[in-house]
């Protein structure tokens, strides 16, 4: 099981919880995943989010691997100008 | 891909020198070719016709005399372009209103005719009724239960019950706990602060050339920071296939965010399709100001504990950003970086993106983060002093390192706040003495960077040149930066290897130039793209030595036998190879398409000296200079240009730009003359330190380092001001009347 840390905002959406833990290897099956076990979160990751795998910042990259030892952690979608 | 070699630093050629701008005589002779230089036989000439009210419901438009005048070869509202995805439905409505005009100066016609002249009459002609509606411009006010309802029904899941439908959506971040962290400080500083709307300023309007054949197929030329965005963008808007409309990207006279969405293209591609005809826009400087995106202003609270040996114990932010008349402030940016430079057990920010009857706001330079670290910095600055304490100091006990926690989640690899910390309290610039009225200001800044969808080909040609084909718009001497690193990965001159930037049929899908990724995302597929070539070429020379190809490398421009079972054979120079290409098995390439993840963070420190006009208010910057970590500076005088651009438009916002709205809610100051951007004669040289501590994300370190240097210089420059004026500011722009009511109001208190 992978730790995931979500932003404040989105607890709502995780029974209250900032780190919830989800079966993944990849980052889509961690977005399948988060989906999939929080219904309330879909609406957030269908408008995109970023997520960081051991401080690096990945966007859509599926198939990137995460391992259960892997710091996870959900970001807005990254913008830039 | 990661850092080529992390134990010892790399031994660069070419990398870090100082070569021309390939682009430089173009630009000052005039031979560059921006958006309005396109030409095309028999083109018209697009106009639009604007709304002069903040808020109206548009009930009736009619076009019947324009259509009917002699000249006029298409008009276009709303109604023409039929549905849209939802996708780009807000873009749309931003381009062509429909219901509703949401802002003075929001789009709701357009004609395309034989001169400007006849263009002109004709939006003259065109009728609109109005029902004007109440407005709201500011971001508290459009908060309040009884605001102006811009949208009805399209509040985020994340808003909670109670909030004006303005209210688009609320974000946190943090972790700890802010009530116990500030019961440890010995004193919680706690203000609000607010920053006025201010645009990116680019010199260069937006402008465009459409056309689109009676087969369906289109060719768009236009000034913008993504070509392939504005291709999906308008293929999406028209009903079109991707494939069926071609766009290539003029020279860019600045964009700075503000060109990273469409205004004029979409409703050029539709005239030109009903006309039959080319159909050439170009925006005036009013309607840049009027129509397309300032950043967001704001409004923020913000409380942060000290203790009286300069330990941050809790830092708390509450941030309200308007985005303009439509969702997607940076809000969530600005949440996400407002702390990001320190080092916290207990931090917590929150964020409201609020919609108001302004133009819709656009990308600015590291959007949302300048305003946060503002009023974090500023709070800093005066708890720090207050305490006695050096401000520098302070920052570099509370500083986030490697190992830190950040404020918005992930733990940070290796960052290079510390080292542009410990570069301006080593600098001369830190003890410099100072004059009467004079005071020195210091802020840190954080910008996170990213890479996305990149594609390159390199063409070595058969006299041994090499082309480099990007998919980005050359904004910040990206293609020096290309052409560098193309050169130093193949072992040729500079002079040997051109870049250009390839239309949408020519490469596949390439992110906008934004996020401060080009010379990370684009030089790292460069940099691919170039060992792909290499490899093909050490190919061609194992065929003509008959040898194996892994028997041999590619060593200073030339492939040379390696290995003991080698052979002796005489090292074949690229040109070499390339003249002999169709004999060995046809043309040589280097491609390399990537979706570059891995994009390292970026840290600033700037330092700057103000006098303050004690009679007038008038501040002058005297002194400044930034420190930055560049990761690799591939071309410093570029790097130190972006430090140098960063600082000046910080500067602007700082003390003079803002957007005036009057009573009714129309833009007052829609010209440079009253919108009053930093010009050479307020300006000091600024001074720039470049720290390199290597991405390792990147094969050559590179970190991005456009956005960063606008993050701190608002709140440097404040601290300045307020230490000079003797009094805290916390609005901004402090325009000369703004800063002499403070000092008045200091007096009288």
């Amino acid at each position: 099981m992978v730790k995931v840390r979500v932003w404040g905002s989105l607890a709502e959406f995780t029974e209250g919880q900032t780190e919830v833990e989800i079966k993944a290897d990849t980052l889509r099956e961690l977005l399948d995943g988060l989906a999939g076990e929080y219904p309330g979160l879909r609406p957030q990751l269908e408008r995109g989010i970023s997520v960081a795998i051991d401080g690096r910042v990945y966007n859509d990259s599926w198939f990137t691997p995460i391992s259960e030892e892997s710091e996870v952690v959900l970001l807005r979608r990254l913008k830039g100008g | 891909m990661a850092l080529d070699s992390s134990d010892k630093p790399r031994t660069f050629k070419v990398v870090g020198t100082r070569p021309l701008r390939p682009d430089g005589i173009d630009k000052v002779t005039g031979r560059a070719r921006f958006g309005a230089d396109i030409v095309a036989p028999g083109m018209l000439v697009g106009r639009v016709l604007r709304s002069p009210h903040a808020h109206a419901r548009i009930v009736k438009i009619d076009t019947s005399k324009a259509r009917a005048l002699s000249g006029v070869k298409a008009v276009v509202t709303r109604a023409d372009f039929g549905a849209v995805p939802d996708s780009v439905a807000d873009v749309i409505d931003n381009c062509m209103a429909g219901d509703k005009a949401l802002y003075d100066g929001h789009a709701v016609a357009a004609v395309a005719a034989s001169s400007a002249a006849v263009a002109r009459k004709a939006l003259r002609l065109i009728e609109v009724e109005y029902e004007v509606l109440a407005h709201v411009s500011d971001v508290d006010a459009a908060m309040k239960p009884d605001a102006p309802v811009l949208h009805r029904g399209r509040q985020e899941e994340s808003v909670p019950e109670g909030y004006s439908q303005n209210v688009m959506s609320r974000v946190e971040f943090g972790h700890g706990d802010i009530d116990k962290g500030l019961a440890e400080a010995d004193r919680v500083v706690e203000r609000t602060y607010r920053t006025g709307a201010t645009h990116q300023g680019y010199i260069e309007p937006h402008a465009c050339l459409a056309t689109m054949g009676p087969d369906g197929q289109a060719d768009l030329w236009c000034c913008t920071q993504g070509h392939y965005m504005v291709r999906n963008t308008c293929a999406a808007i028209l009903g079109m296939e991707q494939g069926q409309l071609r766009v290539t990207a003029s020279e860019i006279g600045g964009g700075f965010g503000g060109k990273t969405t469409v205004f004029l293209e979409p409703v050029a591609l539709l005239l030109s399709k009903l006309s039959g005809r080319p159909v050439k826009m170009v925006m005036s400087r009013s309607e840049v100001l009027r129509a397309t995106g300032p950043t967001s202003s704001s409004s923020i609270d913000v409380k942060i504990g000290m203790t009286k040996d300069g330990r941050i114990t809790a830092g708390f932010a509450q941030l309200r950003y308007q985005g303009g008349a439509y969702p997607g402030s940076p809000v969530d940016m600005g949440s996400m970086s407002a702390f990001a430079p320190y080092d916290l057990e207990n931090v917590k920010t929150v964020g409201f993106d609020v919609v108001t009857n302004r133009p819709k706001a656009a990308a600015y330079r590291a959007p949302g983060a300048p305003m946060a670290a503002f009023a974090v910095e500023s709070a800093v600055d005066e708890l720090a002093k207050g305490f006695g304490l050096d401000p520098l100091e302070v920052r570099l006990k509370n500083a986030a390192r490697e190992g830190t926690v950040a404020s918005y989640g992930p733990t940070f690899p290796a960052i290079g706040l510390e080292a542009t910390l410990e570069a301006a309290r080593a600098h001369p610039h830190w003890t410099a003495p100072l004059g009467e009225n004079q005071g020195r200001g210091v802020a840190c800044g954080f910008w996170f960077n990213f890479g996305g969808d990149t594609c390159v080909t390199l063409n070595v040609t058969p006299d041994g040149t090499v082309t480099v084909s990007e998919g980005n718009p050359d904004i910040g001497g990206s293609r020096a930066s290309m052409t560098m690193m193309a050169a130093e990965e193949l072992g040729i001159p500079y002079t040997q290897v051109r870049t250009i930037i390839a239309d949408t049929g020519s490469l596949g899908q390439n992110e906008v130039t934004d996020g401060s990724r080009v010379t990370f995302a684009v030089g790292l597929a460069t940099i691919e793209a170039a060992r792909n070539a290499k490899r093909e070429m050490c190919k061609r020379a194992a065929m003509v030595w008959g040898i194996d190809e892994e028997a041999v490398e590619w060593v200073d421009g030339a492939a040379r036998p390696a290995g003991p079972n080698a052979g002796k054979h005489d090292p074949m120079t690229l040109k070499e190879i390339a003249a002999i290409a169709s004999n060995t098995g046809g043309p040589i390439a280097g491609h390399y398409e990537v979706n570059a993840e891995g994009a390292g963070v970026s840290f600033g420190t700037h330092m700057v000296d103000v006098e303050v006009d004690p009679d007038t208010g008038a501040p002058k910057i005297l002194r400044y200079t930034v420190f930055q970590d560049a990761g690799k500076a591939v071309h410093p005088a570029y790097v130190e240009g972006q430090f140098q651009g960063g600082a000046v438009q910080g500067i602007g916002w700082a003390l003079n730009e803002e957007y005036i709205y009057g009573e009714d809610g129309v833009l007052q100051n829609a010209g440079f003359l009253d919108y009053r951007i930093p010009v050479a004669s307020d300006l000091p040289m600024i001074d720039t330190v470049i720290l390199e501590i290597a991405n390792p994300g990147h094969p050559y370190g590179v970190r991005g380092v456009g956005e960063t240097p606008i993050v701190p210089p608002l709140a440097a420059i404040a601290n300045a001001v307020s230490a000079a004026a003797g009094v805290r500011m916390t609005d901004l722009p402090m325009s000369p009347p703004r800063i002499l009511a403070a000092i008045q109001g200091q007096k009288g208190g």
